[in-house]
């Protein structure tokens, strides 16, 4: 086999999914229910059931309009938020599909809590109670009933096929069998949600994937979407989460479930001096331990003991490793306050506002590419059911389209996907690189962590400071490009690495671009550490000829819809 | 972070090696699975509970406070039992209703 490369797979779809998570499983489920006669294909690089980050379940329907609130209530937290970087479209179209987006995961099978007259419980403004540790298995349940859906699961998809007049389907390869797939489509919808392990994580060690998103959510549409010249938006709004200690594990369950309050060492409760966005409460943890009044923690202790066995139920059913901690430990909440620390900086547009700049409908700048949830930029606050109905929006959006999209030129697409293939097949038959995938991963981490504002720098970086990451960046994506593999696993962690090296040489130009200090929590420019009211404009990029070049673009605000222009 | 499958209990159903949001999962030369590298697991959890046959067990690395407890799963119609083990303790199960929404 090594020597005559891998077979070649080659299928047609109406519309291709690149991706089965939260949004692309709902993009599939809408297309196939409002046309049975469309032909919808989704490759997934693990299997749908448990992939991408519903894989472990989730705590709760973090975006819903609760009652006696409204979409604007909405618009305008995620604004406050985001100190202001959002797109009000975006934000408000998905807002307007929360609750139905909710009640279809409700006919689905998912568990909510109910009050004695049926209507959800609500947890603060915006939140309802569930119980989500089979959320995925119940979406897959139904995007698996449509016969006019095929998911082909194993599959890592690593580029876009751009022919004359846009993207017309993608390359990849699956991961447990020597074999490439070419997927040719009239509309392609990227859905691979953000980008994990481009810094050295919280655990470098032996615990190194016990990070909170998903490690294996590496940015893959990101990349394959600089790669063609998509434009990106807000890169340099990066994600620092507050977390609990060691487990990585999400805090919003204690704070709003028992109103556990932060507090330093000291026991000085402390949030207000940082603000109470998501940037503040970041900054809160960093800047305390950074002062000498670290570690910090939520104020736990005296809680009920059946407050207590119902955290460890919660936690089981989203981030297991908690539970097991608190009854390994002996340091039960109870009794003991709770540990967290700041996580290392993510890319993910469903938190924070990096990713694809899209039109209103979620249509990228490039003809016949879409683009929904976690990858998507502009967004913030979108969580599962926004990346939901971000994939419903721009099902809908494919739907209208087609009928003007092209057909796919068969001849051209062989010719484009053909060096890919070649690509992943040297990769088998060269002989030994002298650095292996997980050393030049370990510099890339140690690189981005130095001198891009990670874990070790505080967050915080300078000009001078980027230029060197720059510089290593472009090293390393060239030692990439050597790298070979001895069996298709080490093909996907090959292509997971130069994935991450994309992000990264999307980012460092965001990050030095944006004169002044917005989201002190999510990172620090330390040549400029105040906020600048001449500052509120986006930062996108677009890659020309391997460069990538920023445009600046002005906020949108009170627009309920935006084309694409220039 | 990880799992350790126990090659005894594991009949090669190959339901884990499916589930592995990483791909991380393997089968050996007699079709029973193996985690390649436990580094790379990211905790999920999803395998634990793919398994109808007890094999697998979670558990916390040594660099995150683990002190050698091990988590395991089993499923009792809608009840999911999570049973940990501590060494010197009785065996703790916790039992978590798929039909109780979450209180927090
Ligand atoms: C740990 C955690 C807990 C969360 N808890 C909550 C919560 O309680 N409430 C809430 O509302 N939100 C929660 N969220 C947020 C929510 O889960 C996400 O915003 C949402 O799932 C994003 O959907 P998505 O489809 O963009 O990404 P995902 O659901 O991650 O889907 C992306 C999919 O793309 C696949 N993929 C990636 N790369 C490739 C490739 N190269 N080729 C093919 N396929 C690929 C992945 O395997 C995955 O299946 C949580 C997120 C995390 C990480
Ligand atoms: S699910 Fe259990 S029995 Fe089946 S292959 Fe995995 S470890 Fe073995
Ligand atoms: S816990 Fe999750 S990531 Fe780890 S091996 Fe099991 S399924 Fe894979």
């Amino acid at each position: 086999m090594r020597n005559d490369g891998l077979k070649l797979e080659k299928i047609h779809a109406d519309m291709l999914v690149i991706g089965g998570g939260a949004a692309g499983c709902y993009a599939a489920i809408t297309a196939a229910r409002l046309n049975p006669n469309l032909r919808i294909l989704v490759l997934e690089k693990a299997n749908v059931r448990r992939s991408g980050c519903l894989a472990a379940g989730v705590n709760a329907i973090n975006a819903y309009i609760v009652d006696n609130h409204t979409e604007k209530e909405y618009l305008e937290y995620v604004r406050w938020d985001a100190e202001k970087i959002i797109r009000d479209d975006l934000v408000l179209s998905m807002a307007k599909r929360f609750n139905s987006v909710a009640r279809n995961l409700e006919k689905m099978g998912l568990v909510f809590l109910k009050d004695e007259n049926g209507n959800y419980v609500s947890r603060g403004k915006r939140n309802v109670k569930i119980n989500g540790e089979n959320i995925k298995p119940i979406l897959t349940a139904e995007l698996l009933r449509y016969e006019n859906i095929s998911v082909i699961n194993h599959v890592n998809v690593t580029d876009l096929l751009l022919g004359e007049r846009g993207v017309c389907g993608a390359v990849g390869f699956a991961v447990n069998y020597e074999a490439a797939f070419v997927v040719t489509a009239r509309a392609t919808l990227v859905a691979t949600g953000g980008a994990a392990g481009m810094y050295r994580p919280n655990n470098p060690g032996f615990s190194r994937h016990k990070m909170w998103y998903p490690p294996f959510n590496t940015g893959a549409g990101y990349a394959m979407g600089a790669r063609v010249g998509a434009e990106m938006t807000s890169f340099e709004m990066r994600f620092v989460a507050q977390r609990c200690k060691d487990t990585i594990a999400p805090t919003g369950t204690i704070a709003l479930g028992v109103g556990a309050k932060e507090v330093n060492a000291k026991g000085e409760t402390y949030a207000s001096r940082y603000g109470l966005s998501t940037s503040g409460r970041a900054q809160g943890a960093t800047t305390e331990a950074l002062e000498g009044r670290g570690p910090c923690y939520l104020q736990t202790v005296g809680i009920s003991s059946e407050q207590e066995d119902d955290l460890c139920r919660a936690y089981l059913n989203m981030a297991p490793a908690q539970t097991l901690k608190w009854l390994e430990s002996g340091k039960s909440p109870s009794h003991f306050n709770v540990e967290i620390e700041g996580t290392e900086p993510y890319i993910v547009g469903g938190h924070t506002g990096s990713g694809y700049w899209v039109d209103t409908s979620r249509r990228t700048t490039i003809p016949g590419l879409y683009a929904a949830g976690d990858v998507v930029g502009g967004a913030p606050k979108k969580f599962v059911t926004g990346s939901m109905a971000e994939g419903e929006i721009a099902a809908e959006a494919i739907l209208g389209d087609l009928p003007a999209l092209p057909e796919v030129d068969n001849e051209i697409l062989t010719s484009l996907s053909q060096d890919k293939i070649a690509e992943y097949s040297r990769r088998m038959t060269d002989g030994e690189s002298l650095y292996d995938v997980f050393e030049l991963e370990e510099a890339m981490q140690k690189n981005m962590d130095n001198y891009a504002g990670g874990i070790s720098a505080k967050y915080r970086y300078n000009e001078k400071q980027l230029t060197i990451a720059q510089e290593r960046i472009a090293q390393l994506t060239k030692m990439a490009s050597s790298l070979t593999a001895r069996d298709m696993d080490e093909m996907l962690h090959i292509y997971e690495l130069i994935d991450r090296l994309t992000v990264c040489e999307t980012l460092i130009p965001h990050l030095k671009a944006r004169h002044e200090t917005r989201w002190p929590g999510f990172g620090v420019n330390a040549d400029y550490p105040e906020r600048n009211d001449e500052c509120e404009y986006f930062v996108n990029s677009r890659r020309r000829n391997g460069v990538v070049e920023i445009v600046k673009r002005p906020l949108t605000v009170g627009k309920e819809r935006y084309e694409h222009t220039n | 972070m990880s799992i350790r499958i126990d090659r005894n209990l594991c009949v090669g159903c190959g339901a884990c090696v499916e589930a592995c949001p990483g791909n991380l999962i393997k089968r050996d030369y007699k079709g029973k699975a193996v985690l390649k590298r436990p580094e790379e697991c990211w905790g999920c959890a999803s395998c634990l509970k793919e398994c109808r046959f007890k094999a697998v067990s979670y558990f916390l690395g040594a660099d995150i406070g683990g002190q050698g407890a091990l988590m395991q799963f089993e499923r009792d119609g809608d009840v999911s039992h999570w049973l940990v083990s501590i060494a010197g303790r009785e065996p703790i199960d916790i039992a978590v209703d798929r039909h109780c929404a979450n209180k927090y």
